[in-house]
């Protein structure tokens, strides 16, 4: 089965095209996130070092995992707007910041409220905490230079190059626990050792993973589509659904 | 063409030196105001010191990236910069390296001095130099693509610190991270050659990157 990805590429028929998968995106994020805090909260053990509170990181992997897999994911279609101008890829960068720096904040506070019992400190400077925050920055600037250009081409082409930029950040990001290994622990997910973890924390953790993935592809879709009425809102198409009174 | 910019810019920054002073100065109170801010104990300060200088220079090379292209933006030479037959990027490169020469080399200079105000020992003076000597072209260079992407905008000036003090962030960690290894004696080697391999990827690719970015503000 051949797909025609130069239709999807048109902004009028992924419009239409994301208004299907929306539904569907949301019901697997829900029931996941059911089944990931059930897992999490009810079936995983209590740690035998950290007591309940390492329950959080049920919260805490996934949001640090999808800050950084959303921004390299912005870059990719910002890079790919400015390499062949396709409108919908910048459209789609622009609708994954606001969620890529929702789930950065959600690391961060996640984290200072487990470092607080564990280490006894809200905040430590270690390599990790700082990359994220500085991943954070780089979100803001993204989210901020586009706000203040004015003609949208132009917001696109120029957020495009500091996404670019930016995502020299992310491999700093990951080695950074090899080059300044401080207070904060190594990785506990290992994809060629055997997990150190029980493997209902692990489970539990996983579905938590792909909840919040499916989070994300449902509400990057709804805001793309609202991206896409904005800046298409002088078209015929677009005139046709609101006369016939689609949204 | 390449030489001819630096000249150019290096003519016009004589021409009015009252804006180079004025960075220098700017860098050269904000290093006075911290032993002021926070209690003249030696020992303290001789910790703090290559953070303080390496912030302060950050801040300073910051300022100035305004100036960088609006004034050839204002009277129209920039436009024809991009009409010229030559590659856009060794011109940008060009008003990079005159930027550096005109507020980054002031800089250099100055740090030994204000070294010696925090009681700073005379290697780690030298490391200090060493480091910002390295590290204040990456600066102009990494400051010249904000310096583009904002070219024209309103609220330009804190939108291009949003942009270009986060990538500055290795810059720092490492200048500084070279003068407090020093001090603490298990050698600045390390930090240093990261610092000349941030130099070299960013000669290669800022110029580039910036030169786009111009591309996308003039259109």
């Amino acid at each position: 089965m051949a797909i025609n990805w130069y239709k999807y590429a048109a902004p009028a028929s992924f419009y239409s095209l994301a208004g299907k998968m929306i539904p569907f995106f949301t019901i697997i994020a829900f029931g996941l996130l059911v089944a990931g805090l059930y897992i999490g909260f009810f079936v995983a053990p209590t740690d035998f070092q950290q007591g309940e509170a390492y329950r959080i990181i049920f919260i805490h992997v996934p949001a640090a995992w999808m800050s950084m897999f959303l921004y390299v994911v912005m870059a990719f279609w910002a890079g790919i707007g400015l390499a062949f101008n396709t409108r919908l890829s910048s459209m789609m960068a622009t609708a994954i910041a606001p969620t890529g720096a929702l789930f950065t904040f959600l690391a961060l506070w996640t984290g200072s409220l487990w470092g607080k019992p564990m280490w006894g400190t809200w905040w430590v400077w270690d390599a990790r905490l700082t990359s994220e925050l500085i991943l954070l920055f780089l979100y803001i600037g993204f989210m901020s230079l586009q706000a203040a250009i004015d003609d949208p081409r132009r917001a696109d082409k120029a957020g495009a190059i500091i996404a670019l930029v930016g995502v020299i950040n992310i491999p700093i990001i990951y080695f950074s626990v090899q080059w300044w290994n401080t207070l904060h622990q190594g990785a506990s997910v290992s994809v060629t050792q055997a997990p150190t973890m029980a493997s209902t924390m692990l489970t539990g953790m996983m579905v938590m993973v792909f909840a919040s993935w499916m989070y994300a592809i449902a509400v990057i879709l709804k805001r793309v589509r609202v991206i896409i009425l904005e800046r298409e809102s002088n078209t015929a198409w677009v005139a046709e659904l609101r006369r016939k009174g689609a949204f | 063409m390449f030489f001819w910019v630096i000249q150019r810019d290096l003519l016009l920054a004589i021409r009015r030196r009252s804006d180079v002073l004025t960075t220098l100065f700017f860098f050269v109170i904000v290093v006075s105001l911290f032993p002021l801010s926070v209690g003249p104990e030696m020992n303290m300060l001789r910790t703090m010191a290559p953070g303080i200088v390496w912030v302060a220079a950050l801040l300073a090379s910051m300022l100035s990236l305004g100036r960088l292209f609006s004034n050839d933006y204002m009277d129209g030479t920039l436009e024809q910069m991009l009409l010229s037959p030559q590659s856009l990027s060794v011109l940008v490169l060009g008003k990079a390296l005159a930027h550096w020469l005109v507020t980054g080399v002031p800089l250099v200079l100055m740090a030994p001095i204000l070294g010696i105000q925090y009681d700073l020992p005379m290697d780690a003076l030298f490391v200090l130099t060493i480091s910002l000597l390295l590290g204040t072209p990456v600066l102009s260079l990494i400051g010249a693509i904000g310096a583009a992407l904002t070219l024209g905008l309103r609220g330009g000036g804190v939108l291009i610190s949003l942009l270009v003090l986060p990538l500055y962030i290795p810059v720092l960690i490492f200048g500084s991270g070279a003068v407090e290894a020093n001090m603490a004696g298990v050698g600045h080697d390390a930090h240093l050659s990261l610092l000349g391999a941030f130099l070299l990827v960013s000669l290669v690719f800022a110029p580039w990157a910036a030169a786009s970015s111009l591309r996308v503000s003039m259109e």
